[in-house]
């Protein structure tokens, strides 16, 4: 029992490092050269630092994950670990909704300030964009997942051993 | 072990102060969040502007266009009234259950329920006061690549009404932090003592 817990653990912390690592690597690798009338922009991720702040936050929680995957299973930093969790989760979504909020604004624009669509003239930047924010999404899941558990496992013991 | 003797007293009256002190520590600090959530929804909600630009000049005669700036044309401040709508609810329900739940029995559930509670809104003002400050930054700084203008220096007071309303929702968001500190701490609190006393039947003031 233990030992499925140990393995269905470790698998999950290897789902979540292989989503954050995705997703900053898709990010990353988003451009796209277009040409409007007679400008020729370049469309990349850094352009906007809502886009920049998910990259950075994704690359702190994949190190970090990378390293957790390694921790002995006996070892007291398991209950830094939750505390970890805690914060890295609540970076990760954070970070989400930032990129989330101008990856709208670049779909739809927004009429009353004057901003245009872009996604029409980038569209490979664009849904190299959106695919990055899906697999965000997927990853703020897992941590959350993965802190619930950590959390129930390090509070539960301290109910059931005395007893 | 009964309670009979002497020296288990003093623990129980240690335990008693310091439960009391943190529980009236908690609610002060779950007041203070209330307010700066509230603040920051009600602040973020009434936010309106309306200016008058000159487009062109047909002949002598201006051609005005009038455009009124809302907060429920961009969907990240929708998001950010909504988060901290709710995390000042959660905070005012909590207050009332320290208050006036004792009546109750929540067969133990109480505390881990507090507690998860409390993490779950700190994750939404989290991310509802980030994506906020994002469009802000966009507002206030424009976007040479995508051509998109700033707009701070025409609706200077809406502008400037969302910031104070980020500012009161990032103090929420810190509050929001130690509070859910604060109830785990409570959780191990309560854990630790009934390990070390699992046979006697005080109980703790709630």
């Amino acid at each position: 029992m233990a030992e499925t817990k140990r393995i269905f653990t470790f698998l999950l912390r290897f789902i979540a490092f292989c989503t954050t690592l995705s997703a900053v690597i898709i990010m990353i690798s988003s451009r796209q050269r277009a040409t409007v009338l007679v400008f020729s922009f370049e469309a990349k991720y850094s352009d906007t630092p809502a886009f920049k702040y998910f990259v950075i936050v994704n690359a702190i929680v994949s190190i970090y994950g990378f390293l957790v995957l390694f921790l002995p299973s006996k070892s007291l930093l398991w209950r830094l670990v939750v505390a970890l969790d805690a914060v890295f989760t609540i970076l990760l979504t954070s970070s989400i909704s930032a990129a989330l909020a101008i990856a709208y604004v670049g779909e739809k624009g927004n009429p009353i300030a004057g901003w245009l669509p872009i996604c029409d003239q980038v569209t490979k930047y664009c849904n190299q964009v959106k695919g990055a924010l899906i697999v965000g999404f997927i990853s703020v899941v897992l941590y959350m997942l993965l802190f619930l558990y950590s959390l129930h496992t390090v509070l539960n013991p301290l109910l059931l051993e005395k007893s | 072990m009964a309670l009979q003797s002497g020296e288990k007293l003093p623990m129980f009256i240690g335990h008693v102060w310091s439960k009391q002190k943190s529980r009236w520590t908690l609610l002060g600090l779950r007041l203070l969040a209330f307010l700066a959530a509230a603040a920051a929804t009600l602040v973020m909600v009434l936010n309106k502007q309306t200016k008058t630009f000159v487009v062109a000049t047909i002949g002598t005669t201006p051609v005005n266009l009038t455009l009124t700036a809302k907060f429920h044309h961009t969907p990240a401040f929708v998001f950010f009234a909504i988060a901290n709508g709710l995390v000042s609810i959660h905070n005012l329900v909590m207050i009332m259950v320290d208050l006036l739940g004792s009546k109750f029995d929540y067969k133990g559930f109480q505390l881990p329920m507090i507690a998860s509670l409390d993490m779950l809104n700190l994750a939404l003002v989290s991310g509802g006061a980030n994506a906020a400050a994002f469009m802000a930054e966009l507002g206030k700084n424009g976007n040479s690549h995508a051509r998109w203008d700033k707009i701070c220096d025409k609706f200077g007071a809406y502008c400037d009404r969302g910031a104070g309303a980020l500012i009161a929702s990032f103090l929420a968001l810190a509050l929001m932090l130690v509070i859910s500190f604060l109830s785990i701490l409570n959780l191990k609190l309560v854990n630790s003592s009934s390990h070390n006393s699992h046979n006697n039947i005080i109980a703790l003031p709630n």
